[in-house]
């Protein structure tokens, strides 16, 4: 024992193998890039460009819009062609700037951003963050600078860094910290300075046994840095287990990382960090890993914001068969399936994985038979097969009363359920009708 | 292209493990105990599981196509309806009879309220019972070599001496499944090894079954008589009950906590059925009386959701 972990979650098969050899490759666009201004939660950013302007790599291209949003940084150097209204991941158009890229990447003069650490104010800090358009890019893309402003800074004592990466076939964590330990210890401590109390840890599943080492060699003489070697389980990374599994808080889905004295942010932002402070560089690449079976080749690669997703699969060698069953934009448990591989990449991409067969469209939901599954490995503690029926009868009072609103939809239920029933997507569609329905 | 690709919310992958493969490892359980069963007392042993598979499957599926619902007897439930309920008949009974009891089992008990999973009693269980009601005569007589005698139980319940190897061994009077307890440990422990049951239910209602018993033997005089206990332990429908009937999913309760005090209850019910009932048996009429109860545990046992009455940390 001595592991860190928490109660439930399940050990499905991880494929990490496929991918997690490829060292990082830069790849560069070679076609357009488009950019959604709307690709963090909350309101999206306005355009600061207008089509015919020239924009170099890392121009500010899109504003954000009061303190719950994010700048928008260009990738590729090139030229506006338009500004309309695109297909994005999620299968909803969003208005997006569309850059023709030159070929040139021309980049802006990064240095003129860069300040000595030590004489940034932490309102600077956070400052050069909120500029450098950072959000958190597991998938959410919370804005990381909101993130950093908690409503009592006193309370914070713990800055734990997501190296999880519960997520079957994900490996782009696992590359960075093996190639770039040093930018997330740097990051880390980074953040870590912006508080008067807060002490580090960096969170890595035990699967990961040279990226643990690396980074527990790097930390050795850092005192107010550990590393947590975690259990290998799903969800193992999810905000509130992690929480737990380090520091034995608990919070529900009411509650905030900081009413524990959390902050959590993973590997990707913390490397977004070191890079817009001591690079002056903005976000506008991310390492997004191409894997699955029907894939030529599997790779890592560290690509330009606004990338087309098909230009990966070319660069790859394309598909192994005709059609692949099944694209996902992200990881097997959370990710989300894709319709077209004509949609841009954005800060919330960490993978495209993808599936010659689907495997969730091959077998059909049958009758619960009470096994009990579901309850054992929801990391919510709720009862998945329970709420499910409630939700399918319609009664949402009997839905919230038995804690239907603390699923955090990580997938558990309906991967283990031998039924076949589908009992996240029921449950999650729930829950956000009655959040819905409660704005209303 | 885009149009073959498959959308569907997450998660994007399952698990190998169907109803199907869990019906078929607890059949896989149940063969040390129908093997032994069928070398034990013959052919006609054989001939008995066999017409109560077949007529249990085919009273599901007629059922299914007559009111129109899909038919899915592919799921292996039926089968192991009528296996646990041909191993819980005494190897004399008429061939008729679990055909009767098929019926009950699957029609009454298990489709009238729904199907596989809406059932609040185990079948196989409420067939037993069903029969014992309306025939007792033949349900409660046991031949063992063509003679007819009592189930070591009983001559336990009449303060004869018993020979507890035989019982645990199996090469006694009894119905068809129930009389070895070793092949029924067996394929108990194969089923809490691969995961199938949990090892809740099991543990719990023979640990307090055998705590009862002891405490009983002990106040009643006898003292700590451990061939007393084990003769209860390897005695009746117990092996048969805790590892195969009680953990039943559809009829036991679905909660962690709820599994402990199902063991308890059944336990208790057993101790207070075999001491103080009037027949020797008492694990068929324990567990339905738990079916029964299981609503009500499995309220007071929802687990307390993750972060619930969670303070903020200052
Ligand atoms: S896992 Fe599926 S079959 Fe098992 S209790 Fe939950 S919903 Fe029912
Ligand atoms: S109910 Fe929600 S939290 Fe629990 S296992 Fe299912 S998806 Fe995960």
């Amino acid at each position: 024992m001595g592991l860190f972990t928490f109660k439930g979650g399940i050990h499905p098969y991880d494929g990490k193998d496929l991918s997690k050899d490829k060292a990082i490759v830069d790849y560069l666009p070679k076609g357009d890039c488009v950019y959604p201004l709307s690709q963090h939660i909350g309101a999206p950013a306005v355009p600061l460009v207008k089509k015919g302007d020239r924009v170099l790599v890392g121009q500010k291209i899109g504003e954000a819009q009061g303190f719950v949003s994010a700048n928008i940084h260009s990738g590729v150097s090139g030229t506006v062609k338009t500004i309309e209204p695109r297909m994005t991941v999620n299968g909803t158009k969003v208005n997006s700037i569309v850059i023709e890229n030159d070929g040139l990447f021309e980049e802006v003069d990064f240095k003129q951003n860069v300040r000595p650490l030590d004489e940034m104010y932490r309102e600077d800090v956070k400052d050069a963050i909120k500029e450098a358009g950072i959000v958190g890019m597991g998938g959410a893309g919370f804005p990381t600078h909101v993130k950093l402003s908690p409503k009592n800074e006193d309370a914070i004592d713990t800055i734990i860094v997501n190296g999880a990466e519960c997520e079957p076939y994900l490996t782009s964590d696992y590359r960075r910290m093996i190639e770039e330990p040093e930018k997330i210890v740097t990051g880390l401590q980074i953040v870590i300075n912006l508080f008067d109390h807060a002490k580090g840890i960096i969170a890595i599943e035990d699967n990961k046994p040279d990226a643990i080492e690396k980074l527990k060699g790097l930390t050795e003489n850092i005192p107010n840095i550990t590393v947590n070697a975690v259990k290998t389980k799903y969800p193992q990374g999810a905000e509130r287990q992690l929480i737990y599994a380090n520091t034995g808080r608990q919070i529900n889905s009411s509650m905030l990382p900081a009413d524990a004295g959390c902050i959590v942010h993973n590997i990707d932002t913390i490397v977004a960090i070191y890079n817009a402070i001591i690079e002056g560089r903005p976000l506008f690449e991310r390492i997004v890993t191409v894997t699955g079976d029907a894939v030529h080749e599997t790779a890592n690669f560290c690509v330009r914001l606004g990338t087309n997703a098909q230009e990966l699969i070319d660069a790859v060698g394309g598909f192994n068969i005709e059609d692949p069953g099944k694209i996902i934009s992200g990881g097997p448990m959370m990710g989300k399936a894709m319709f077209s591989l004509d949609v841009p990449l954005v800060k919330g991409s960490s993978a495209l994985l993808c599936f010659q067969e689907d495997m969730v469209s091959a077998v059909e939901p049958s009758n619960c038979i009470r096994c009990g599954r579901c309850v054992e490995v929801c990391p919510g503690r709720v009862m998945p097969n329970k709420l499910a029926d409630m939700a399918l009868h319609g009664d949402y009072d009997g839905f919230v009363k038995c804690d239907g609103m603390e699923c955090c939809e990580c997938g558990c239920c309906s991967f283990v359920c031998p039924a076949k029933r589908h009992l996240t997507q029921i449950i999650a569609g729930t829950r956000k009708q009655i959040l819905a329905n409660r704005k209303r | 292209m885009e149009q073959t690709m498959k959308i569907s919310s997450s998660p994007h992958i399952r698990d190998k493990e169907t109803t199907t493969n869990i019906m078929g490892k607890v059949l896989v359980a149940l063969m040390p105990a129908t093997i032994f069963g069928i070398y034990n007392f013959g052919v006609r042993a054989l001939a008995l599981i066999v017409i109560t598979v077949v007529s249990c499957v085919i009273f599901e599926a007629a059922f299914q196509k007559m009111t129109g619902r899909k038919v899915t007897v592919g799921d292996l439930s039926a089968v192991l309806t009528g296996l646990l309920l041909a191993l819980n008949l005494p190897p004399s009974v008429p061939f008729w009879l679990p055909v009767i009891g098929s019926f009950f089992a699957i029609i009454v008990v298990k489709q009238l309220f729904g199907g596989l999973g809406q059932n609040f009693m185990n079948p196989a269980l409420g067939a037993r019972c069903f029969l014992l009601i309306s025939f007792t005569g033949r349900m409660t007589t046991f031949t063992y070599d063509a003679v007819t005698m009592a189930t070591p139980l009983a001559n336990l319940k009449a303060g004869e001496h018993v020979d507890v190897k035989a019982m645990f061994l199996g090469t006694t009077a009894g119905t068809i499944g129930e009389t070895c307890a070793l092949a029924l440990i067996i394929g108990g422990i194969f089923l809490i090894v691969t995961g199938v049951i949990n090892y809740r239910i099991p543990v719990w209602y023979i640990g307090s079954f055998a705590l009862f018993i002891m405490i009983y033997a002990v106040a009643s005089g006898r003292g700590f008589d451990v061939s007393f206990l084990l003769a209860h332990l390897f005695g009746g429908g117990l092996m048969l009950g805790a590892f195969f009937m009680a953990t039943d999913y559809v009829t036991s309760p679905i909660t962690p906590l709820g599994k402990v005090y199902f063991g308890i209850l059944l336990g208790l019910l057993t101790f207070l059925f075999r001491i103080f009932g009037g027949s020797a048996e008492g694990v068929s009429y324990a567990i339905i009386l738990g079916n029964l109860l299981v609503p009500l545990i499995e309220r007071i046992t929802v687990p307390k959701s993750f972060g619930k009455g969670a303070v903020k940390h200052e």
